[in-house]
């Protein structure tokens, strides 16, 4: 799986490709999804988007899906989980501080984002996870927040997290996330 | 003298963020001193005093270390309110390994209801590096998103879930950067990153790799970020060199060249030769442009850290 997760670092401009496809194709899923219900379809696409990510990058479905804004290298794969680039323990060679075999998540961050178009989101500050949207769909996430983001347009509300961490919603929308949250997305709130 | 307990709640001077020490010194445009106080393994407020007491002669600001290491003594909330009653100004180091949001955004309400007006916001070392490698790691921020979150609880005065805070936290905030270690190049970015969330000084880790330092800071300068964000370069003295490997090997991000400890090993007195390269580099630092101080870590030397400042002369324009 690691050698993957390289692999998907390494072609991070390809990836960025397809995923500017997939989150277009999810806004404009919004309506019908809505239809069917957010609720109902969360379960089977959050267990398929954990199939195809967890190959590809080590997912680990933390819910808020950064990485667009991370050079396609999954920040959950950090032993620190850190959000916001390297910490101040990396190895000689680029290597983990806590895992000493594995190479730094951030660095190999920093060097998929300089080949991406959108490279420059790395520079943009992203709030911390909210952990109990853990194991909940990300991708249905992003298509609900982009629809909502536009609806904002005219709503005009705020809350404080989107309020501290103005461009991460903007470039990740899963990160501060402000539209509704349909229950089964939500640990806890059934 | 600072503003300490027990002061009414009261607003910070014009043009100022807080009541600090460091912020005065640094926005007048003297070199600024910090030095860290090695936290103590005991319920003693004197072992606390004993320790500040050097470092308070030389020093503008005292930092008391969160667990460094992720080795446990006393905490450093505990020590910077016995800084703060004892007339010090503390850094109140926080870091994300050990306490979740709700608990941190607390404790930075606490310590500055106790006095404290300076906040250093670290990641923190893994647990496995520390006494109690079992531990679990917390790591709900990261140093990150921790300032930007007090940066929103000071000037939006609202808690991160929206609640509005009556008197916000007036603090100075500050984050570490580590200029010599790997990735080199997105080192000076990573600075910006944290400008962004709002960091107003920086305090680095150790620096022996003066060359490798005046690369970043170069890299700094010419992306404008010494006009935005004071830095104070990390210095301190080495005991030996076989102390300086074993850091090197042992510590997490410190970074001594192989020329830094042969000169400790062809030393006649080590102790009196970490002293020297330490003063040296105090004064190779003020030389460097964008370097608006130094933080000086002696680890158990706290007695040495007012000699070595007095020797590298960086004080001598100051009137104490």
């Amino acid at each position: 799986m690691y050698r993957i997760r390289l692999f998907a670092i390494r072609h991070s401009r390809s990836f960025e490709w397809i995923y500017k496809r997939l989150e277009s194709a999810m806004i404009a899923l919004d309506p019908l999804l809505a239809k069917i219900g957010y609720d109902r379809v969360e379960h089977p696409v959050a267990f398929a988007e954990k199939c195809v990510k967890t190959v590809l990058f080590d997912c680990k479905m933390c819910g808020q899906c950064v990485l667009s804004s991370t050079g396609m290298s999954c920040p959950m794969n950090c032993p620190k989980q850190l959000r916001n680039g390297p910490c101040g323990g990396v190895r000689p060679g680029g290597f983990c501080e806590v895992k000493p075999d594995m190479k730094c998540v951030w660095a190999l961050a920093w060097d998929g984002a300089s080949r991406m178009k959108g490279g420059a989101q790395i520079h943009t500050v992203l709030p911390p996870v909210e952990r109990n949207l853990e194991g909940s769909s990300s991708w249905l996430r992003v298509s609900r927040e982009k629809a909502a983001h536009l609806r904002e347009a005219r709503e005009k509300r705020r809350t404080a997290i989107a309020d501290a961490f103005p461009g991460a919603r903007e470039n990740e929308p899963s990160a501060a996330p402000l539209a509704e949250e349909p229950a089964q997305a939500v640990k806890g709130s059934k | 003298m600072d503003h300490t307990l027990p002061q009414p709640y009261s607003a910070p001077p014009e043009g100022h963020v807080s009541h600090s020490r460091l912020e005065r010194v640094l926005r007048s445009g003297r070199f600024a001193i910090t030095a860290e106080l090695n936290p103590p393994d005991s319920a003693d407020p004197a072992d606390v005093y004993e320790a500040a007491r050097p470092l308070g002669e030389v020093a503008d600001a005292i930092n008391a270390t969160d667990a460094s290491g992720a080795n446990c003594h006393m905490s450093s909330i505990g020590i910077s309110a016995l800084l703060t009653r004892a007339g010090y100004s503390p850094v109140y180091q926080i870091s994300c390994r050990d306490r979740n949001r709700i608990a941190i955004q607390g404790d930075v309400l606490g310590a500055a209801a106790m006095g404290v007006s300076n906040v250093l916001c670290l990641t923190g070392d893994g647990v496995g590096v520390g006494d109690q490698p079992g531990a679990k790691p917390v790591f709900d921020f990261d140093s990150l998103s921790l300032l930007r979150t007090i940066k929103t609880m000071r000037d939006e005065r609202k808690f991160l879930s929206g609640r509005t805070i009556k008197n916000p936290p007036q603090l100075f905030l500050g984050a570490a950067e580590n200029p010599c270690i790997p990735p080199y190049d997105w080192r000076p970015e990573r600075l910006a990153k944290k400008v962004e969330a709002g960091a107003e000084y920086i305090q680095t880790n150790y620096i022996y790799d003066v060359p490798l330092f005046e690369k970043f800071m170069a890299r700094v300068r010419g992306l404008g970020l010494d006009k935005k964000v004071y830095i104070l370069a990390g210095v301190g003295p080495l005991a030996s060199a076989r102390a300086a490997r074993w850091m090197r090997s042992n510590v997490p991000g410190i970074h001594v060249p192989d020329a830094v400890i042969g000169r400790m090993e062809k030393a006649e007195k080590p102790g009196q030769e970490g002293k020297k390269i330490c003063v040296e580099l105090i004064q190779q630092m003020r030389e460097i442009a964008g370097v608006s101080g130094v933080h000086v870590m002696a680890y158990r030397k706290e007695h040495e850290v007012s000699e070595i400042i007095r020797e590298s002369g960086v004080l001598a324009s100051r009137k104490r």
